[in-house]
Parts: structure tokens; sequence; C-alpha cells
């Protein structure tokens, strides 16, 4: 039953995904209302289980694949909140939800739950390594959802074919600085997620260590690299973000009972 | 206590679709007159209120009284008296009553009578046109709650149905692209290759929603110099045009050139110094004046005039499909205001109120 605030979200998810896909078959697409209202409750439905769950064990919920994959969405969800309509970036939603019921569903049906038998000591500046680097993840993914709708508006106008989504959609400029904000505001997470486990001597496995201190160095050549032009930028966001979830899985699969 | 009277709506008018320009004109009453027509016409006999509708593309003249085969003649009258010529019905007026009448101003306002289906700019005229009948003080308890549904009505369909979504012209297509691609256009640079009037026309549209400045290059500098001037914008010689492609972010071609003078080689250097500011270029030209290839450049969107007219073709389709949608909106509403004409009409003598 602790998990039923969780399904409820991830209902949630999927019913604001298909009223928007609905709405934009039918013609009548009016942005952001259903969607940010799914969005909404989704969030306090995650927040809800995510502090029933610390609760219980003690901990903030980062202790598995399961939590870490939870938290991530809850991550996504919250900053989806925060930026997607501040950028009038109408139908973020519509592209973010099918990625929300995804991980979530992925988190409910496989068997990634397991409860490890003795918790790490109680560290909240552990905590608070795991918590900013998932949100790190989030602004990833974020920029990830950014990157697919910058390349499908971009396709469009090179082939001129306009679909129904075409004019819902933001200017392709927006997209481009969006994605870009998000891979700063990630990178700027990472960086201190990154420095508060060097701070607090965190032992992970050297794989997990070239691996995160690759991944952020790849981010950082990126936002650098200002010739590459925000169609390289995009698929790199989206490519990136496929590979940091591959990241955390690693970093679980390396450090388990230690995150 | 006085009693409501019965009351009939009813609309004499011609448009677009009844009669040419020149039939229009001569019915067309001014804005300064409106007023003393007013006046006149709630004076003729049958006509207890007036509201007159006068636009470019159609007159109108929208009437409730307690007779509506006194009314019409009257409106008959008044429309004669105008002209000079005794209008002829079906053609070129069009005459309606009851549900018919009520039925054809929630399409005018809808923008189902219009010459573009779907133009939201008919609803302001309707708008105004009744605020002057309003002030004039020709309208009353019918003609006020059948506009003013009207307008409602107007909203419902627009909120609710797609009939005003997309462009459906050249240059709305040019102008939307261009707002799909940088979003506010208050930062933008243009360029006009060739001063004819299809380029003036995209740079006027573009113009209206606020780019920051014009560059008009033309063969024979005059000309340029000339259209930059009507336009608040910079006249170039058309060779110093190339080294100007740098500081733009739309491009409008429309030369007699006959072979491309926009070409691949002279776009990618440019889009290469600069990777995150696209460049939107529209070829009005035929033969064209840009190199299909132009738009394998990244950051480069080219469009020429069948892609632009295919889309606009595309955008009046969707809403003519949207029509029948509109129709069913309408025809409810039209019931319900119907209702409510009937239930505001005096009980017969010898029936009892239930």
């Amino acid at each position: 039953m602790d998990r039923l605030p969780l399904i409820l979200s991830t209902l949630c998810f999927l019913l604001g995904f298909a009223a928007t896909l609905a709405a934009l078959k039918s013609g009548h697409y009016h942005p952001r209302r259903f969607n940010l209202g799914m969005m909404a409750t989704g969030l306090l439905l995650q927040t809800v289980f995510l502090v029933g769950r610390g609760q219980a064990i003690g901990h903030c919920p980062l202790t598995n694949l399961f939590e870490a994959l939870v938290f991530l969405s809850w991550s996504i969800a919250l900053l989806y909140i925060l930026i997607g309509p501040a950028y009038r970036l109408s139908l973020l939603g519509m592209f973010t939800e099918p990625l929300l019921f995804l991980i979530q569903t992925v988190a409910l049906l496989a068997p990634i739950d397991a409860l490890h038998p003795v918790f790490p000591p109680h560290s909240p500046w552990l905590e608070f390594h795991a918590a900013v680097s998932m949100m790190a993840y989030g602004a990833f993914a974020m920029a990830g959802v950014a990157g697919v709708m910058y390349l499908a508006q971009e396709r469009q106008l090179k082939t001129r074919r306009l679909g129904t989504i075409f004019f819902q959609m933001p200017p392709i400029t927006a997209l481009a600085t969006a994605n870009m904000r998000l891979l700063w505001s990630g990178l700027l997470l990472l960086s201190v997620g990154q420095a508060s486990a060097a701070a607090i001597r965190v032992k992970v496995a050297p794989g997990v260590l070239i691996w995160g201190g690759a991944m952020w160095f790849s981010y950082l050549l990126l936002l650098l690299a200002r010739r590459l032009g925000p169609r390289r930028v995009a698929i790199f966001s989206v490519v990136a973000f496929v590979l940091s979830v591959a990241a955390l899985c690693l970093l679980n699969h390396f450090s388990k009972g230690t995150m | 206590m006085s009693e409501t009277p019965a009351m009939d709506i009813l609309c004499l008018g011609l448009s677009h679709r009844t009669a040419h320009v020149d039939v229009r004109e001569r019915f067309a009453i001014p804005e300064a007159e409106l007023a003393r027509a007013l006046a006149t016409l709630t004076s003729l006999p049958g006509i207890a209120e007036a509201v007159i509708v006068s636009t470019c593309n159609r007159v109108e003249f929208y009437a409730a009284g307690p007779d509506a085969t006194t009314a019409m003649c009257s409106l008959q009258q008044f429309a004669a008296e105008r002209s000079g010529v005794a209008p002829s019905i079906p053609d070129p007026f069009f005459a309606h009553d009851g549900t018919a009448s009520i039925a054809h101003l929630f399409r005018v306002v809808s923008g189902l009578e219009s010459m573009i289906i779907g133009e939201t700019e008919i609803l302001g005229q309707v708008k105004k046109a009744y605020a002057a009948a309003a002030a004039a003080g020709s309208t009353s308890r019918n003609l006020n709650k059948f506009f003013q549904r009207a307008f409602n009505v107007a909203k419902e369909v627009r909120t609710q149905t797609s009939i005003t979504r997309g462009p459906v012209s050249v240059g709305s297509v040019t102008v939307d692209l261009a707002e799909k691609i940088f979003g506010r256009l208050a930062s933008c640079h243009v360029m006009i290759l060739g001063a004819g009037e299809t380029a003036e026309l995209t740079a006027r549209a573009l113009l209206s929603r606020g780019v920051k400045s014009i560059f008009v290059a033309n063969r024979t500098y005059e000309r340029a110099a000339a259209l930059a001037a009507e336009m608040g914008g910079e006249a170039i010689h058309f060779e110093e045009s190339e080294r100007r492609y740098r500081e733009i972010d739309i491009l409008v071609s429309s030369t007699a050139a006959p072979h491309p003078i926009v070409t691949h080689d002279k776009i990618a250097p440019v889009m290469r110094e600069r990777p995150e500011r696209p460049l939107f270029v529209i070829d009005l030209a035929v033969p064209r004046n840009v190199e299909p290839s132009v738009n394998d450049i990244e950051g480069a969107y080219l469009y020429d005039i069948d892609s632009l007219q295919s889309i606009a073709n595309q955008g009046m389709e969707v809403r003519r499909q949207e029509v029948t949608h509109c129709e069913q909106l309408i025809s409810r509403h039209v019931n319900e205001f119907h209702q409510w004409l009937g239930a505001a009409r005096p009980q017969k003598s010898g029936s009892e109120p239930a």
C-alpha cells in the first residue's frame, strides 16, 4: 500500500500525456492547463511517497535503484514545474510526462526495490550529495527533453512538413536557450554534488569515480564549445541523458549499501 | 405594468459573397454618418431597434421589431433611399428573419462568412458597430442580448475549434514561421533583395511584428532607397548585400534574376561564423533566387514560394474542415437564443402562465 501514491502519480503522468495527444489530434490543444494540473498532482503524490519512504527507512530515500529512479522522476517533475511555465515552453509537459511514466513504470515493475540489510550510517552530507546529484540528473533529463523537442522542431522546419504539433511548439531558439540553461543548471548541481562527495570523502569504486568525472568533464566541454551549434548540443543532451541513466544504474551496482 | 412587446429579429444585407465591390460601396455607411442613419432607421415603421454593420466586405442592417414584414419593408426602403437604387432580393441582397437572422450574425462574428474563413477582424468590426448603435440609443433589450450572445458565441468558436488556427496566406505563413524560429521578432534584422511588390508585402508583414531593422538591396539603388524610406529601413547597394549577410536573421529574396544569386557557397561560411544564430531565407522569386541546397546548411531554413503556398493551403483546408464543427456549435446557440426570444414574447390572450 505504501506504493499507492507512486502508482497514482504514474497514472497522472500517463493521463496528462494521453490527454495532450488526444487534444493535439483533435486540433483543440490548450497548452499548460491540463498538463500542469497533472504534473502538479503527480509531483504531490511523488512527494507523499518519498516522504513516507524516507520516514520508513529513516534516511533520504536514495538507498537503492528503485528509490533513485523515483527521486530522479521527482526531480524532473519539480524542474518542469519550476522551469516549464517560466520559459513558456508549452508542450514541454507533453514530452516530459511519457519520460516520467516510463521511469516510474520501470521502477514499479522491475525487481530493484531490494532493501539493504545494513543501511549506511546516517550522514546529512552524504544524503545532500546524493540528493543534489540526483537533481543534476533531473536537469540533464529536462535538457534531454528540450533536446528532443528541438530536434523535432528542426526536422519539421527543414522538411517543411509542419504537423499539428508544429504551431504549438515553442520557437526553436527558445528551445536551444532552454537546453543550454538546463545543461548549465545540471552541471552546476553535479559540481556541487561532486564537491560535497569529495569534501566528505565518499568511498566509491574507481570505475564510478572515472565515469562521474568523465560525465562532468564532457558536459563542461560541451557547454564551453560554443561553435558546436544548437543541433549538436541537442543531440548530445539526449545521448548524455541516456548515458546518465546508465551511470546511475552503474553507480547503484558498484555502491550497494553506500548510496 | 407594461408588457414587453413581441419582437422579431431580422437582417438585410449584402456581402462580398453576393455583391461586387462597386455595389457594396454604394450602400456603405461611413462612420460619421452612422448615428444619423441609425436614428432614421429606428424612426421607420416596424423598427424598434437597429444596428448597422458596414465594413469593406459587408453592409448589414439588423433590426428588431414587432412585425417582421413591416420591418423588412422599412429596411428595404431605407437601403433604396441611401443608394438611389431599389434593392432587389435575393440578388445582391440577402434577407433573413427568425432563426436565419440569428444564425447569420453568429456566423459573421465567428468568421464563417468572411473572405478568409476564421479571420478575427470582423469580430472587432461588429463590436464597434454595436457600440456605435448602443451609444446612439438605437438598441434595447433584444438587440443588446442578441449581440452580446453573438460575441460570446464568437469567443466560444474561437477557443473550442481550430477555425482561427494556422496561417492561411503567404504573408502570414512567413511571419508565423519566423516566430517559430526566432520567437519575438524584436531583435531580428531583415534584408530584402529586390524591391518588388511581393518582397515589400512580406517585409511589411514582418515590420508589423516589430522587426528591429530592414535593409533593402536592389539592382536600381534609387528604387531600394525609395522603398527603404517608405519602410523606415536602410538602402544598400546590391553588390554590398553579400557582405551584410552575417548581420541579418531573415533574408527575403524576390529579384528578377534568371539564376540563383544566393548560393550555398555564400551562406555556408556565414553560418559557420554564427552557429547559434539561425537564418530564415524566403525565396519568393520565380525563377528561384536561392539555391535549394542552402536548406542543407545547419541553422539555415529555406522556404520558396511553393512551400509557403502549400502551408497556407494546408491551413485553409484545416479551417474548412472545422466549419462543420463550428456550425454545430452555432446551431446550439441559435436554438437557445431563439427560445429566449420566444420566452420574451408576451403570452397570447387567454393563455395562463404555467
